[in-house]
């Protein structure tokens, strides 16, 4: 054991949290004494702290403020939706899911190359509006489009229902801002926790590679990195692109656990996109156990507050205020490279006293 | 420094975690609190749901004021067959996560029956977990036909067919218009639903759809393009299948433009003669095919509307008319059903399906109304027109 270094062992950590919960939140669900609020809250935990994780690999890692990381959710969600609303009769459950969730991280992954391409040649400031128009641009688009299914197959529209031409007797799979209904309800708990600890080994393993260390000089120096022969373009793709797939599995767990999708504002729009955000920076830029544990407190909290009824948003944001002060005491963050290098520091400082 | 900040965190965590538990401890007291009255088997428990914060909190405070009062007059008139009637209104946002959230809150309370949800997608996913849990729902104003899709669902409202293709076939039958422009919002599940089934029953009943302009929420303000289109095209009749915040910029603009066709609107544009700083001369000659109207001069309606305005201040809108009717649903319902406090959530939905069907109902928003098993109430839709700042019976 003296032997692990120090970040083996904060990674182990980490994960030891994450079955830890699993664990508890098994037992404690099958026991029954649960109440259904907690219950119906399990996946969509699951759900945000995946997000938060991957985001942080943008925000943290690869140092870039991307703010619209909602739109690959949106993608990851639609997209399995589609499939296991289309497959719901000839796959069985387990079967369907997984694909499911390939198919969503598949699809997010490669709209995170397509959008990586244009906006990582922008930097700072210009890349997190550029990031933000892309969330928006693909909730519209998701919004606009009709699919249907008849006897004769496929039918695609992006303008109305009356616009297929379809059979009578055939469904409408994507009814453009009404969205997909009828979704089966496949995501649980056990398999939201899996794939929160997947993707915490895939970003952490990423983190302490040889791949990681690149994107990490990147964030640090980008001409001193590309001066020793690192490859920016293929490392920053990278970072990106794995962000946006894991995204797209958050997306896959958040629309198999509702039966009704629409690409609201509200869930798939940039305050989405900002609340992961927050998620990530209330928790730590580049901390992966932080925003995770950030995701988890800001997720239930608001809940556990239905008791003050009126006053809960008001709680609510006092709270996020009084956290954010508190993390940020020595002054607000205003550009993410300031803030991300203070909050390097920060952490350093803790660390060596404790040495 | 470092000492004290480190302090401080643990304060705070520490402060965190207290109110996270004090959460939970609030949520199982509840439920031993709801454990004991069900052996009591003293109260009903009716829960709703909808959007009381975000932007469309106005129709979800209207439905949580209508349950209200209905509950209220029903307690002092002796309660549901002698038993009294408790409520409960969690809010939602207009989000169907949250609105899951909600549900799950009102059943650690102890809810037998649902009055909710106000608005359209929440009540999608709502409805799939109440048929899971076979608790009997009745939605004030979910419109679109997958909020009942399941037959421990009612509807208080139209649906979004029964309003479009209402509305297309009023128009043809009156003769009002054949040459007709739709401008509605795509983002909406409300407007953009009736405008399918609008389009859809236009084309049978011969009538031409000249200009189909659509706009989102976050592009609502500037109409000067969708009404010129309009107006270019030649139309006679404007169909405005959206709610009346956005109607009335709607006439505002093409008022300016001097572009005066005919304005036909739905059930969402009631209320725009209450708005604030709103020129109600603009609305003059706007039709609109609406289940309730507070001009109404039966005795239910205006009672209602005095009470209304004695208890919350301010005229009351179809949403508020829809809940209270769907609180006296469920009372007409449960007096049918012969229902008892002490009976299981499920046992209620199984006895509330067979007597809803059974049931004839008269209230604000409509006489002997009547429920399918599918259901869908089946009661005439009223069409007013707005004359001399009034709603008037046409």
């Amino acid at each position: 054991m003296k032997k692990l270094s120090k970040t083996t062992k904060s990674n182990f950590i980490t994960y030891g949290i994450v079955v830890a919960a699993l664990i508890v939140g098994q037992v404690w669900a099958n026991s029954g004494s649960m109440s259904s609020l907690l219950k119906g809250l399990l996946v969509p935990l699951c759900a945000y702290m995946i997000l938060a994780v991957s985001l942080n690999l943008t925000v943290g890692i690869l140092g870039e403020l991307s703010l619209g990381h909602a739109g690959f959710m949106c993608v990851g969600a639609f997209s399995s939706a589609l499939f296991s609303k289309m497959t719901m009769d000839s796959l069985p459950e387990g079967v369907r899911f997984l694909i499911a969730i390939l198919i969503g991280a598949l699809v997010a992954g490669i709209f995170g190359i397509l959008i990586g391409i244009p906006v990582l040649r922008l930097r700072g400031d210009y890349l997190a509006i550029v990031t933000l128009a892309f969330g928006e641009i693909i909730k519209n688009v998701i919004n606009a489009i009709y699919v249907g299914k008849d006897a004769n197959g496929l039918h695609f529209s992006l303008k109305s229902v009356t616009e297929l031409n379809m059979d009578p007797e055939g469904t409408i799979l994507i009814n453009g801002p009404q969205g997909i209904s009828g979704t089966p309800k496949d995501s649980s708990f056990l398999a939201g926790m899996i794939l929160l600890l997947i993707a915490l080994i895939i970003i952490l393993n990423l983190i302490n590679s040889r791949a990681g260390r690149a994107i990490m000089s990147i964030r640090d120096n980008r001409i001193a990195a590309e001066s020793v022969g690192i490859n920016v373009t293929k490392y920053k793709m990278m970072a990106f692109s794995i962000s946006a797939a894991l995204a797209g599995v958050a997306g896959v767990l958040y629309a198999h656990n509702l039966s009704s999708l629409v690409a609201s504002p509200k869930n798939f729009g940039y305050n989405m996109s900002i609340m992961i955000l927050v998620f990530v920076v209330l928790g730590g830029i580049g901390n992966i156990r932080g925003s995770m544990i950030a995701a988890f407190i800001l997720t239930l909290l608001p809940e556990m507050l239905r008791g003050l009824s009126d006053y809960r948003m008001l709680i609510y944001a006092i709270v996020l205020i009084v956290m954010m002060l508190f993390n940020w005491s020595a002054g607000g963050r205003r550009f993410k490279e300031r803030v991300a290098e203070k909050f390097r520091g920060m952490r350093k400082g803790p660390a060596k006293e404790a040495k | 420094m470092k000492n004290k900040k480190r302090w401080l965190s643990l304060v705070l965590a520490a402060a965190m975690a207290a109110t996270a538990l004090t959460g939970c401890g609030k949520s199982s007291d509840d439920k031993s609190d709801s454990a004991g009255s069900d052996s009591k088997a003293e109260v009903f428990k009716i829960g709703g749901i909808g959007p009381i914060t975000g932007d469309n909190a106005i129709y979800g405070k209207a439905v949580q004021n209508g349950i209200e009062l209905a509950v209220k007059e029903i307690n002092e008139a002796g309660g549901i067959n002698g038993y009294q009637v408790e409520t409960k209104f969690e809010d939602d946002e207009s989000d169907p996560e949250k609105a899951v959230n909600a549900y799950n809150t009102l059943k650690d309370w102890g809810m037998q029956m649902l009055t909710g949800t106000v608005t359209s997608g929440p009540c999608e996913a709502v409805v799939s977990e109440t048929y899971n849990d076979n608790m009997f729902q009745i939605t004030p104003s979910g419109t679109s036909v997958n909020s009942v899709q399941y037959e421990n669902a009612f509807r208080m409202c139209f649906s979004d067919p029964a309003q479009g293709t209402v509305s297309a076939q009023y128009i043809a039958d009156h003769n009002l218009a054949t040459k007709i422009a739709v401008i509605y919002n795509s983002s909406d599940t409300y407007s953009s639903g009736i405008y399918q089934n609008f389009a859809a029953e236009a084309k049978n009943q011969g009538l031409e759809l000249v200009a189909e302009e659509a706009f989102t929420s976050e592009s609502n303000k500037d109409f000067s393009v969708q009404l010129q289109k309009a107006k270019d095209a030649g139309a006679e009749m404007v169909f405005l299948p959206i709610y009346y915040q956005e109607a009335s910029l709607i006439l505002a603009k093409a008022d300016e433009m001097g572009f005066a066709p005919l304005f036909f609107g739905c059930d969402g544009m009631d209320g725009i003669l209450a708005m604030d700083n709103f020129d109600t001369s603009l609305a003059e000659g706007l039709m609109l095919l609406t289940p309730f109207s507070v001009n109404a001069t039966d005795e239910a309606t205006q009672n209602f509307v005095a009470d209304f305005e004695e208890a919350y201040g301010g005229i009351p809108n179809q949403f508020a008319a829809d809940a209270y009717d769907a609180v006296y649903v469920i009372k007409a319902a449960a007096e049918q059903a012969d229902l008892t406090p002490d009976m299981s959530a499920s046992d209620i939905c199984d006895a509330m399906k067979t007597a809803m069907t059974e049931i004839t109902y008269d209230g604000l928003t409509g006489k002997s109304i009547t429920w399918g098993t599918d259901g869908e109430p089946s009661k005439e839709p009223i069409a007013v027109k707005i004359e001399n700042g009034d709603y008037t019976i046409m």
